[in-house]
């Protein structure tokens, strides 16, 4: 096995397209335990943290750009974007222990494509989109293409991602993200729930997107519920309905972290709590932060 | 095997050496460099065992390519001490008896380091979070968090 690390995109995509058993890692922070198990023997690891700008963090006018192998670490140590997308650092935020958030990066957590992936929620109810590079250029997915279900991506062999796209928070919105594990850190989710609303003036809610992770395949989006938040202030009786939505949305495995049956349950809590948050975020956001 | 030539600063010694391009770092520090202070314990990041320090942040070495170190500053147990004097965290686990076998002792220190580097007066909560990547089978958790609340007081001069 010969590690090499490019310095650009460039030098990475011809890399990739000469070695047909190249592995793209970051952090290695699932790459090395596959690796010891014999599930994965590639002839080139390519390293791709000596790219400058698969390791940044930037915000211009518009929107934030993060770098896809950046260390979670970052994201979660940046006051201004965990200010503005605190779901989105919370979820970076549960990968791993410290040791492991120095390392983890949102395009490894998105790519090794486990069902379980904190951040993968919170980056769907975000709008997030990757950039992706290979041979031919570069191309934009909404990081909810990304995944097709268990280790399994619409990246070519020759591509990775690059980069996240993450349009600005909006005023009177937010974003929220929690999930069930049985212990507190250094746990795989039995379910996660991500959130963001945004309110119009007289409070309502005007846009809502919610996402479950660990009960599917894939990450799912809710549509029902966000149906029913549209128009609503979020009051009991259609929290109720948000709860009932998401825990049909669940197609979940039976493990040793949790049943079906508990899995549904606990899906239709955490997305009722998760919309709470993101309301309660969302008010304080009103054009002066 | 082409060996690939590595260099770093270790325990602030400029420090040059040979590996294989997939040997880990753990196993590079302890059979190249000579630095056995480091534990693999599961070798696949859970237990922080092989915790050390690289650029000042705390990493496991069994998920690092030994070639992922050219050009690092890194910080292993072996360099907490200070010309034969242990470091605060050092003598306080002693004192306190926070280890039993000791396999789990220099991750466990090496991530206590990095928590104090940065929070000089951490809550217990902090502490227990900042070593939530680091596993110990025999002492339990209570006599480890008591030694770096002891450590931290030690070191901010109260």
């Amino acid at each position: 096995m010969k590690y090499v690390a490019p310095s650009s995109v460039e030098e990475a995509t011809s890399l990739l397209s000469s070695s047909p058993s190249a592995q793209v890692f970051a952090g290695a922070t699932d790459v090395v335990p596959q690796l010891r198990s014999g599930r994965t023997a590639p002839e080139v690891l390519v390293d791709l943290k000596k790219i400058k700008e698969l390791v940044e963090v930037n915000s211009d006018g518009d929107k934030w750009t993060v770098g896809a192998a950046t260390p979670t670490a970052y994201l979660t140590e940046d006051e201004s974007f965990s200010h503005e997308f605190p779901g989105l650092s919370e979820a970076a935020g549960l990968i791993g222990s410290d040791q492991i958030q120095n390392r983890s990066s949102l395009g490894g957590n998105l790519c090794n494509a486990s069902p379980a992936a904190d951040s993968v929620p919170a980056m769907v109810v975000n709008g997030v989109r990757a950039v992706v590079a290979g041979p031919n250029g570069t191309r934009v997915l909404d990081v909810s293409e990304v995944v097709t279900g268990p280790g399994q991506t619409t990246l070519d062999d020759d591509e990775f991602i690059v980069e996240f796209e993450i349009d600005k928070m909006p005023n009177r919105s937010g974003d929220a993200y929690l999930r069930m594990t049985p212990r507190t850190e250094m746990d795989i989710a039995v379910v996660g729930a991500g959130a963001r609303v945004t309110l119009a003036d007289d409070g309502s809610i005007e846009q809502a997107v919610l996402a479950l992770g660990a009960v599917a395949p894939t990450v799912v989006r809710i549509p029902d519920a966000e149906q029913a938040l549209l128009g609503s202030t979020a009051d009991e009786e259609t929290l109720n309905a948000v709860a009932a939505a998401a825990s049909a949305a669940c197609n979940p495995i039976d493990d040793k972290r949790g049943t079906v049956e508990y899995r549904k349950q606990v899906a239709g809590v955490l997305a009722k709590r998760a919309v709470v948050i993101a309301i309660e975020r969302a008010e304080q956001r009103n054009g002066s932060n | 095997m082409p060996r690939t030539h590595i260099t770093t600063v270790i325990n602030g010694d400029e420090t040059e050496f040979l590996t294989e391009d997939s040997t880990s770092l753990l196993n590079a520090l302890r059979d190249e460099v000579g630095l056995t202070g480091a534990k693999e314990g599961c070798g696949t990041g859970d237990c922080g065992a092989c915790s050390i320090l690289v650029d000042d942040r705390v990493n496991c070495a069994c998920l690092m390519f030994a070639p992922e170190a050219d050009g690092t500053v890194i910080v292993t147990v072996e360099g907490l001490a200070d010309s034969g004097e242990l470091h605060p965290l050092q003598q306080c686990f002693l004192e306190g008896a926070a280890l039993q076998c000791g396999i789990c002792t220099p991750g466990f220190l090496m991530a206590a380091k990095a928590l104090l580097d940065k929070n000089p007066d951490p809550t217990e909560t902090e502490i227990r979070y900042a070593l939530a990547g680091n596993l110990c089978r025999c002492t339990g958790y209570d006599k480890i968090i008591r030694a770096v609340q002891e450590a931290a007081r030690e070191m901010r001069g109260q």
